[in-house]
């Protein structure tokens, strides 16, 4: 069963259409809800004007002063308000003031327009300079949602005796999910003796959405539900926000008495939810004479935004990543989340690993430069082996060929013959020129230091009367095959075949904990997890006498039944266990930041033409060691999107601010990739299990994310020369200031 | 100018009058008034084309067009496509080649997918890629969509 590339479990429904996403859900009566935002970056809220014509009576209003429990959405730090109430200081321009609900959704649109927010308003702080100069105070006393320090050996005596020290500034801009189903969310709250409250929505989390509604409203466990929707698409754009989403539609529906659909429009949802992380790195390393890294120093900053929300988590795996693949004996890290004036940047696909991977995987070509050595030679004599020690102590203890990634990803590519043929072409007079790029890089698997630990995620199987299986998890689908991994996974352990296994709906009234769907942690993490309940399950089957070994499909389902009909309920639950010999110390940041990695070797082709200075790819192949691959087809799905996102981060997609708000909030002028932009996505998967995965899987879903923007600008300079390309998106305008500034010395 | 008016459209094969505001986009006269919810909305400003839908004959992306304009008019949403339980082979292809994963895009792309293949029963990877340019996708790259479309297109040949 691992290995076979069974078909999508919910695959069918969605090609006929009636898969059912949040707006797709019927619920007689409901209202709908909009909120008012703020739009100044900072201030005092000091009244809230509702306009004429509008026929306020007939409206549902919530302010902050309505919030039963407390008003602060429940995440790594609790500073975020649900609403901000008079007096108290508006952060961002998105900020949310103000819940309006009405039957009819174009009335409600209308109200929203008409309300009035009198602000006294601040000096904003709009970037990550203007925040560490601290030219306002805006967060704590040094505007920092978090600093973290990793350390190894020493570089201070290193610099003056080095042969060489390379100095290099990296950025990357703030980058948009985009899923296609913006985000939505549906309340009902029941107030009755005892309140209840139930949302259905697109989120990737439901627990983190659990504890949320619970401190909103203050109340214990079992008052607070949550279900998963079918998901349209969620890249970690899903992961922390719905837990504010979700708090507003419940408060509408707690005032009203009524179900209350709070469905985001594209230009909202582009406007106040949460993106990848704005980042400027500083790098500094030092070599020996044969091109032997020495020392790294790193100055590694996030632009966090107005709240901590993930920022801390976000920091410290792009803090871990920064060093890249390579064995350095002298480290020092330095990273800081800064706070600005902006509406909260949160998770997605790669979680500040991008950012940190496409510093050190650009800086190493232009090491390569400065030293003159061929980037590929350079790489070649750094990379980590087994045995090797990383920046925060870790050891290597897999079989690592990195050398072996690489060569591959070469070969696919026909690297030196292309690069070879482009260089005489490239002289000539058309204004067509071709380069070939390469990154090699690492993701660390599930949560980074004791993540996983904290969690202590829950997973489990429970048999039904018909006698097939049901997969009991809170990890959601949001199209990269959880559903279909996971029957895989249990099916494989308990020999049976995957139609016979299928995975219960996402309602936290009915499936464990098993953690946020995150971290590229559901297979490796949560599947081990259904590994040992599977295993379990059948041994409680054998041991109560239901079951003999060895059994037929058959023989498993009528043991399965008949255990029902004299037990009732049948369940078996598996729970996470740290591994052995993994220890991580978050104080000093040592130990094993990750308890495995997955690795990547990718190679770009580029053509740019000089007259537009437009980038086309014309060949892309991602190489990969990601363990044992559970469905290969689902998981080449996985690179080809990821690698298809990390092109467009590279490229196109620009997110343009304008005191702190995004104005370009529409699919019209924010870009990302179509099927006419993008060559055929080559992916190659080198295979070496893994002790700590089910069937020896590591993590998929985040490492393409971080290869391609660093490969890109590699391939650009091959095909334009030496080129301060230290920034994405290489849009044509920045390629062509950078361009001139080339031509004009 | 009256409040609603009366608009009659044929669905899947299947006719339909109803009273509709006179402004009202199909697209949700096809998602809220008829309960179509196979259709989706991405962007509302044609796009994405996560609402396409073939409008007599032509694709089109619902949420730019006015109800009005399908006044009498055949419509074939996603839930047109397959026979009863029976997938239609573009269905078939993108379940078996994997060319829906979130699914949100998925019956906008088909529905553009089965206009394409009207027009060019036979398309190489170009003349897929090109023509299915209006349709985003952020999930799959592409590459299992393409692979799908060429597939449906060799088996009915």
């Amino acid at each position: 069963m691992i290995g076979a590339n069974s078909v999508r479990k919910e695959g069918r429904a969605k090609v006929l259409g009636t898969a059912i996403y949040t707006d797709d859900k019927f619920m007689p009566g409901a209202l709908h809800g909009v909120t008012v935002r703020s739009s100044v970056p900072r201030g005092i809220l000091r009244e809230i004007v509702f306009g004429e014509g509008i026929a306020w009576d007939e409206f549902t209003i919530v302010t902050a002063a309505d919030i039963p429990g407390t008003n602060r959405v429940a995440s790594v730090v609790d500073d975020q308000p649900f609403l901000v109430g008079l007096g108290e200081e508006i952060t961002h321009p998105e900020q949310p003031i103000l819940l309006l609900a009405h039957s009819d959704r174009a009335e409600a649109e209308r109200a929203r327009a008409a309300v009035r927010l009198v602000v006294d308003e601040l000096p904003a702080i709009l970037d990550i300079q203007a925040s560490l100069d601290l030219e306002q105070v805006i967060y704590s006393t040094d505007n920092l949602l978090k600093e973290i320090r990793i350390e190894k050996g020493d570089p201070a005596p290193i610099w003056a005796q080095a042969a060489h020290v390379v100095v290099g500034e990296y950025r990357t801009g703030a980058q948009e999910q985009m899923y296609l189903e913006p985000n939505a969310m549906l309340a009902l709250v029941e107030r009755g003796a005892e309140t209840r409250v139930s949302v259905w929505g697109s989120l990737q989390c439901p627990y983190y959405v659990h504890g949320a509604l619970k401190q909103l409203f203050g109340l214990p466990e079992g008052r607070v539900r949550v279900v998963a929707m079918e998901m349209g698409g969620a890249f970690g754009g899903k992961e922390d926000y719905p837990s504010v989403n979700a708090g507003h539609a419940a408060l509408l529906s707690w005032k009203s008495g009524l179900p209350v659909r709070l469905i985001y429009d594209r230009e909202e949802d582009l406007a106040c939810t949460t993106k990848r992380h704005p980042s400027r790195t500083r790098l500094r390393t030092a070599f020996d004479a044969e091109g032997h890294l020495l020392a790294l120093e790193a100055d590694f900053v996030l632009d966090g935004g107005a709240y901590a929300t993930l920022s801390p988590v976000v920091l410290s795996r792009g803090a871990v990543h920064v060093g890249g693949v390579y064995r350095c004996p002298n480290v020092r890290i330095h990273a800081r989340a800064v706070a600005t004036n902006t509406p909260p940047p949160g998770a997605f696909r790669g979680f500040g690993a991008p950012q940190s991977l496409f510093a050190i995987e650009r800086h190493m070509d232009l090491c390569a430069r400065r030293l003159g050595l061929d980037a590929v030679e350079l790489r070649r004599r750094n990379f980590l082996h087994m045995g090797d020690t990383m920046a925060t102590g870790q050891v290597i203890r897999e079989d690592l060929d990195l050398p072996g990634l690489m060569d591959r990803a070469l070969a696919e590519i026909h690297y030196a013959d292309r690069r070879a043929a482009h260089a005489i072409t490239n002289t000539e007079s058309g204004p067509i020129k071709r380069g070939l790029g390469l990154a090699v890089f690492m993701h660390g698997c599930g949560f980074t230091g004791n993540g996983e630990s904290h969690v202590a995620s829950v997973a489990g199987v429970e048999g039904l009367s018909d006698g097939t299986v049901s997969v009991l998890a809170a990890s959601t689908e949001m199209g990269q095959g959880k559903n279909t991994v996971f029957a895989q996974i249990v099916a494989e352990a308990l020999g049976l075949p995957y139609e016979l296994v299928d995975v219960a709906c996402v309602d936290t009234d009915h499936v464990p904990n098993s953690g946020p769907t995150v971290a590229s942690r559901s297979t490796m993490m949560v599947g081990r997890i259904l590994e040992d309940a599977a295993i379990g399950f059948k041994q409680s089957l054998v041991q109560q006498g239901f079951l003999q070994e060895p059994y037929t499909a058959e023989a498993f389902q009528a043991a399965v039944k008949k255990a029902v009909a004299h037990l009732g309920r049948l369940r078996c639950y598996g729970q996470y266990h740290r591994p052995p010999n993994i220890s991580w110390d978050d104080k000093t940041y040592r130990g094993d930041a990750y308890p495995t990695y997955s690795w990547g070797a990718y190679a770009a082709e580029v053509a740019v033409d000089l007259d537009t200075y437009e980038v086309r790819v014309e060949d892309f192949v991602a190489v990969q060691e990601v363990g044992r691959v559970v469905n290969p087809t689902l998981a080449a799905g996985q690179i080809e999107g990821g690698v298809a996102q990390g092109i467009g981060w590279g490229l196109w997609e620009e997110v343009t601010m304008k005191q702190g708000r995004m104005v370009n909030n529409q699919m019209t002028n924010y870009i990302i990739p179509t099927s006419a932009d993008l060559p055929r996505i080559r992916v190659v998967f080198l295979e070496n299990a893994h002790h700590a995965g089910p069937g020896g899987a590591k993590g998929i879903g985040e490492l393409p994310m971080d290869g391609p923007a660093p490969a890109l600008a590699n391939a650009l300079e091959n095909a334009l020369g030496p080129l301060r390309l230290d920034e994405v998106p290489m849009t044509p305008d920045r390629l062509l200031s950078r361009c001139e500034e080339v031509a004009h010395g | 100018m009256a409040d609603q008016i009366m608009l009659s459209l044929k669905v899947n094969g299947q006719s339909h009058s109803l009273q509709v505001h006179p402004f009202a986009r199909l697209l949700d006269v096809l998602r809220e008034d008829l309960r179509f919810t196979g259709t989706k909305e991405g962007c509302g400003e044609g796009e994405c084309g996560v609402c396409s839908i073939l409008l007599n004959g032509r694709l089109v992306n619902s949420c730019l067009v006015p109800a009005v304009q399908a006044q009498g008019g055949e419509i074939v949403t996603v839930e047109g496509l397959a026979d009863g339980q029976r997938l239609s082979s573009l269905q078939d292809a993108f379940l078996t080649q994997n060319g829906a994963q979130c699914g949100f895009c998925t019956p906008g792309m088909l529905l553009a997918a089965t206009d394409l293949l009207q027009r060019n029963p036979h398309p190489d990877e170009a003349a897929v890629r090109e023509g299915l340019a209006g349709n985003l996708c952020r999930c799959t790259g592409y590459v299992k969509i393409v692979d799908a479309v060429q597939t449906a297109a060799r088996e009915a040949r």
